[in-house]
């Protein structure tokens, strides 16, 4: 009787506990580069491959939140984001050649190699301020977000959605690629930016580069989920979730649809261009392959593995694909795509939430 | 009585060679109440759809006080005061109760007021009393999901009535309510006319003897008669069009 009456345990809400979980393992993260100090030989030792892996998931984590903003909050599913991603990524690029002076192979004090090799006189006009790192990541924002803002406009305002729009992207981010394959576009074609040296006076390629690079991204991981949780909490986030339940009916109330779509597809696609931007000098090369289209799906997949109806759930995904992906590929690359397909389809069949459907019980 | 007069003249709308309106016109004075019948393919839904933005005459005028309407989309005749209920009832599934209507709420309607809106205790007030008002402050904080068919009716009837405005167009409003809650809308609706001008859309007969307002009936997309529902119902096309079969 007075077990019936009492009363429950104090519970936790599931809200703080996500948060405390999220700060977890953030915190975990951050172990990394420090573990990475300890002697090979040790048992806690992580090797530099790990460190550099790990960042570089964390670049695709921020790109997946992009996504999953997007997609799972506003309903506008992005096939083209690995376009943003790769335009900030050859932003930071423009600005790791222009460190390189004097030091490559040609050793033309202005010049990067591949301008020098194709007979180019003086830097393009494009090409100028990117010497200066605030100039260089305030293009890796401005130019995905300007490119997402004219896709989006255009779209938007023709109200094309759902498929329509996805292709639309889709074929942004195929043409983006034949365009910087061509040599004459002054982003060195297909061979792209390689052979960094340094990063504000730091040599790449060192531990402590690793590291600051690796705390950056996290940083800027830790700082867009914040970003994104908050904004999603606000009135614009709830209007964004009416827009992808009942698109008209938001109309009606007198909201400009195409403004909120854009909104956040610009910010969305921002996330991704800051990404791409911290993800080149950690793997240290930057070519039009990562223009792919199957870059971008591949991303998408990324969240729906994760559960897109949650922004932690594109982090999730982002980096359990990926681990996969580096397991797998370690011992069976051929089998990769056919595992990616398998995965897609199993998720989309038995957890449509995603894996952090897991974890919310059976509540709606 | 507040706000300007809904003038329709000459309107037409034709697809694909179909014409859903034929030559219709309506005046909506301010205040008034008006019903709209008229049997199924008459016009009804597609004359709200006109006046909302959400389908563009072939040809007519219609005006909104000094607004051409047939110049704006869907938001910004929203904005100028003419808030509309769907036949179906669509409210935001994924949202709770409150939120819908705080959605609602007459507020600036842009990205950076929305990304900064503080709900406050004049709007908290303002959502509190229309809750209290559709019978459904007990569920304010549960998703919209969950609802009846009949409370989504009341949701939606709430969110026009929070959004304030001048002229309310309310498509087939008791479809799925109860007796008791088709007297309650009667009575709701017949209360906010007077303030502002309201259009109803209905098939109920009953229902429309309960507004005890003027009626007019649309037959094939033009105007077909117009009065009390007693002269209309004695109007001899009229009985022989819809009310005689």
């Amino acid at each position: 009787m007075s077990d019936l009456a009492a009363p429950a345990a104090p519970r936790v809400p599931p809200r703080l506990l996500a948060l405390g979980a999220g700060a977890a393992a953030l915190g975990l993260l951050a172990l990394l580069p420090l573990l990475n100090l300890l002697p090979a030989g040790s048992a806690l030792a992580v090797s530099d491959f790990t460190v550099a892996v790990t960042g570089k998931w964390i670049c695709y984590a921020v790109l997946a939140l992009g996504i999953g903003l997007a997609w799972g909050q506003a309903g506008i599913l992005s096939l083209g984001h690995g376009a943003f991603f790769a335009l900030g990524g050859y932003a930071m690029g423009m600005h790791l050649m222009r460190l390189i002076g004097p030091r490559g192979v040609y050793g033309h004090p202005v010049l990067p190699d591949f301008m020098v090799f194709l007979g180019y006189r003086e830097l393009p006009w494009y090409w100028l301020g990117f010497e200066h790192l605030p100039y260089a990541i305030l293009m890796a924002m401005l130019v995905p977000g300007l490119l997402a803002f004219v896709v989006g406009y255009l779209s938007f305002r023709s109200r094309i959605t759902g498929v329509y729009f996805s292709i639309i992207t889709q074929a942004m981010t195929y043409a983006l690629m034949l365009a910087f394959f061509r040599n004459d576009m002054g982003f060195g074609g297909n061979n792209g930016f390689t052979d960094f040296k340094e990063l504000l006076g730091m040599p790449l390629n060192t531990r402590g580069a690793r590291a600051a690079l690796f705390y950056a991204a996290l940083l800027l991981l830790g700082g867009s989920l914040l970003l994104c949780r908050h904004l999603t909490r606000t009135k614009l986030g709830a209007v964004l979730v009416a827009v992808r339940d009942a698109e008209s009916r938001v109309r009606f109330l007198g909201y400009s649809v195409t403004a909120f779509k854009l909104t956040v597809f610009v910010l969305s696609a921002v996330l991704a261009g800051l990404a791409g931007a911290l993800y080149v000098p950690l793997v240290g090369i930057i070519n039009p392959g990562e223009f792919a289209p199957t870059n971008s799906i591949e991303a998408v997949i990324w969240v729906a593995v994760g559960g897109r109806a949650s922004l932690v759930g594109a982090v999730l995904g982002a980096f359990s694909v990926n681990a996969l992906k580096t397991w797998l590929t370690s011992f069976a690359p051929d089998l990769w795509l056919f595992a990616l397909g398998g995965l897609f389809v199993a998720v989309t069949v038995l957890l449509p939430r995603g894996l952090v459907g897991l974890f919310q019980g059976r509540t709606r | 009585m507040k706000g300007p007069t809904l003038y329709l003249d000459g309107v037409s709308v034709v697809f694909d060679g179909f014409r859903a309106l034929n030559s219709l016109s309506l005046v909506v004075d301010p205040g008034e109440l008006r019903a709209v019948i008229g049997p199924n393919g008459a016009g009804k839904t597609t004359m709200m759809d006109v006046i909302t933005g959400k389908t563009r005459p072939t040809a007519g005028t219609v005006r909104f006080g000094d607004h051409d309407l047939t110049r704006l989309d869907e938001a910004r005749i929203a904005n100028l005061g003419i808030g509309r209920k769907f036949q179906k009832p669509t409210v935001f599934d994924a949202l709770t109760v409150a939120r819908n209507l705080e959605l609602a709420l007459k507020a600036p309607r842009d990205p950076w007021s929305c990304l900064r809106w503080v709900l406050a205790d004049e709007a908290r007030r303002r959502i509190a009393a229309v809750l209290e008002e559709i019978g459904l402050a007990a569920r304010a904080d549960e998703p919209a999901a969950i609802l009846s068919h009949g409370q989504r009716q009341w949701l939606e009837i709430g969110m026009l009535l929070i959004q304030d405005p001048d002229l309310l167009l309310v498509d087939e409003p008791v479809a799925g309510m109860t007796d008791q809650e088709t007297e309650h809308t009667a009575a709701l609706l017949r209360r906010i006319a007077g303030e502002r001008s309201v259009v109803v859309v209905e098939h109920d007969l009953e229902f429309v003897r309960a507004l005890g307002s003027k009626v007019t009936v649309l037959h094939e997309g033009a105007l077909l008669s117009e009065g009390s529902i007693d002269t209309v119902q004695n109007d001899p096309r009229v009985i022989e069009v819809y009310l005689g079969r």
